[in-house]
């Protein structure tokens, strides 16, 4: 469908060579490219301007404009910051050690990949040793329990679902459940919700307060679109989560959600999603995140 | 040139953006600002409501029309496909709902035998709705779920028979030889009444959509679209550079969790909330 960033610089630029040193207006041509591949992988527009405010700034230097090789220059210039806005270093899940059980919540929108992503922390845990329990905190989606009741026999870790109807007072039992069965960690898994839904918004809120978690990752699906900004916005502000999972990356989505979510909210993204199974959970590379938005 | 009307250049760039936003595509939010630039001019439009207003109407005009409403024009039988998460389980069921409510004779197929609690999902919503479910046991092959369900259904004299099916990625060519298969088999084997094959696709989807709505199409031949979570702040933007493309109607709209929350799709109206209102 288009050209690599590379390819589409580096014909912008074969066509300006003729005349000699590169001049702002070429730059300024360079940058609607960047400004297209940024928009074409889902980037916020708001934050594609002001990220490519800063890198035009950067790209006016004598360096770039008197060089023979000025495309790549600008390719380097936009990857390096793409991918230090990305976070510099890589995420980990961060567990309290002086608490039993440790607590991670998981929230967002419906479909993103909470239950999956529930069940590939558990297996992740677990393979390091630790003790997990699954909180099937979901009470609304048909059949939401079941479906991490399954995940969860298939990995070997336990599953609480107590009554299954109040979802606040399912974390509160699950907690104490931990400590009854010596679970070092758990993990809630919550019913996915629109940020604008007050009652569910509120309910989130009353989940964290009944399990004071140590972590909330907010599980996002890398295929998102513009509207990120405000979903993600929106629950920083009412859940204030720790970071992200994204999830469904083994797709030729381009991610650029990843970057308006580090923009808007500066929350770390700290595991990819990479597929269905339980063992397809990986850290974050910024450095690769970047090259896979550009589409290198 | 817009001297006396309230359009100036910032008019412009508002749009633009309000058209990015609704995830259109920003190639297509140009095209399609720079059309209206003209049509401005050529018809002496001055003003950002009527602005506003004539583009909403042209592009309301992108969209296919159905030939045939496959769930209204029955005996029908219907397969929903598309990737993880994007709302087909729920769909089903309440397309399940309003045909019960219709009186419509309806049979629910459970061809989704690979996601865990895929099938118990499926069955909360056959209650629900009052309608039956045939499927197998978890694992199980789908073509043969596909073939259960269409032989039943025409025992029966069932009007309308939905079929959900399992999630998957467009770039997974094992999981979409196994669709097509699926597909094959219940166009195959359903000689009793017409097969439609349904994309459902999230409105918070964003420029791979097109993409996924591709693959789909050359894979198994669309014959439409439905498009869920409308009810949240997306506008869907993607369904109409989908529906450009490809050619698609979109069928319905999903506007919430509840059985009820399914729509009949307005272009007008679609495209007024893409338009946006301006500031
Ligand atoms: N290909 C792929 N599919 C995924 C990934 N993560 C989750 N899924 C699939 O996406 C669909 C939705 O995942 P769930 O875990 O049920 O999502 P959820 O956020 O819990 O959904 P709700 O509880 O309904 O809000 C399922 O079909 C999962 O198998 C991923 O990384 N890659
Ligand atoms: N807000 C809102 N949520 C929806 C809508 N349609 C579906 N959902 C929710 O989205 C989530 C995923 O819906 P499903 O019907 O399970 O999606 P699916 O395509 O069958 O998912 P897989 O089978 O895992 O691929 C569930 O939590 C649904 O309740 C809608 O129109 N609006
Ligand atoms: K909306
Ligand atoms: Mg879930
Ligand atoms: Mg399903």
């Amino acid at each position: 469908m288009f050209n690599s960033l590379s390819e589409r610089l580096q014909d912008t630029f074969d066509k300006l060579r003729g005349k000699g040193k590169l001049t702002e207006a070429d730059i300024n041509v360079a940058m609607r490219e960047i400004r297209m591949a940024l928009l074409e992988a889902d980037v916020n527009f708001r934050v594609v301007k002001d990220f490519v405010a800063s890198c035009k700034e950067k790209c006016l230097t004598a360096e770039v404009l008197d060089s023979l090789t000025p495309a790549q220059n600008v390719v380097r210039i936009v990857l390096d910051q793409l991918t230090e806005l990305l976070g510099t270093t890589e995420s980990k899940l961060v567990l309290a050690q002086n608490r039993t059980p440790n607590v991670i919540m998981l929230v967002g929108l419906q479909g993103s990949g909470k239950t999956t992503a529930a069940a590939k922390l558990a297996y992740l845990l677990k393979g390091q040793g630790h003790s997990p329990l699954l909180a099937a905190c979901d009470t609304h989606r048909p059949a939401a329990a079941d479906q991490l009741a399954t995940l969860g026999s298939e990995i070997g870790v336990p599953v609480f679902r107590g009554d299954g109807k109040d979802a606040v007072k399912v974390a509160s039992a699950s907690i104490r459940e931990a400590v009854d069965h010596l679970n070092d960690i758990v993990i809630v898994d919550t019913a996915g919700r629109l940020q604008i839904d007050e009652e569910m918004m509120q309910e989130a809120v009353a989940i964290k307060q009944a399990v004071k978690p140590d972590q909330i990752l907010m599980v996002v699906d890398a295929m998102t679109g513009q509207d990120i900004v405000n979903v993600v916005q929106t629950f920083a502000e009412r859940v204030d989560f720790d970071g992200v999972i994204m999830s469904k990356l083994d797709g030729d989505a381009r991610g650029g959600g990843a970057l308006s979510v580090r923009a808007v909210t500066g929350k770390p993204i700290k595991f990819v999603s990479m597929g269905e199974k339980p063992d397809s959970l990986e850290v974050f590379h910024p450095d690769r995140m970047a090259k896979r938005i550009l589409g290198m | 040139f817009y001297m006396g009307g309230e359009v100036d250049e910032d008019f412009w760039e508002d749009l633009e953006d309000t058209l990015v936003m609704g995830d259109m595509g920003g190639e297509l939010a140009m095209r399609v600002a720079d059309d209206l630039r003209e049509q401005a001019a050529r018809e002496n439009l001055t003003r950002a409501d009527q602005l506003r207003d004539a583009l909403a109407k042209r592009l309301a005009q992108e969209f296919r029309t159905a030939d045939r409403d496959p769930f209204e024009d029955v005996p029908s039988c219907v397969l929903f496909v598309g990737i993880n998460g994007a709302g087909k389980t729920t769909t089903v069921g309440k397309l399940a709902g309003r045909a019960r409510d219709e009186g419509k004779s309806c049979l629910i197929g459970g061809a989704d035998t690979f996601r865990a609690a895929a099938i118990e999902q499926l069955e909360v919503w056959g209650k629900r709705a009052g309608v039956d479910v045939i499927t197998r046991e978890r694992g199980a092959d789908p073509a043969s779920v596909c073939y259960d369900v269409v032989e039943e259904a025409e025992k029966r004299g069932s009007q309308l028979v939905l079929i959900d099916t399992a999630g998957r990625l467009h770039t997974s060519s094992d999981l979409m030889r196994e669709l097509a298969k699926v597909v094959n088999v219940t166009r195959k084997r359903c000689t009793s009444m017409p097969v439609t094959v349904v994309l459902v696709i999230d409105a918070t989807t964003g420029q791979n959509g097109l993409a996924q709505a591709k693959e789909f199409n050359d894979a198994l031949d669309l014959d439409g679209l439905i498009v869920t979570k409308l009810d949240g702040t997306a506008k869907g933007g993607i369904a109409l550079a989908i529906s450009d493309q490809l050619g698609l109607p979109i069928y319905r709209i999903g506007v919430g969790e509840s059985i009820d929350d399914l729509e009949t799709f307005d272009a007008l109206d679609f495209c007024r909330a893409l338009v946006g209102e301006g500031k």
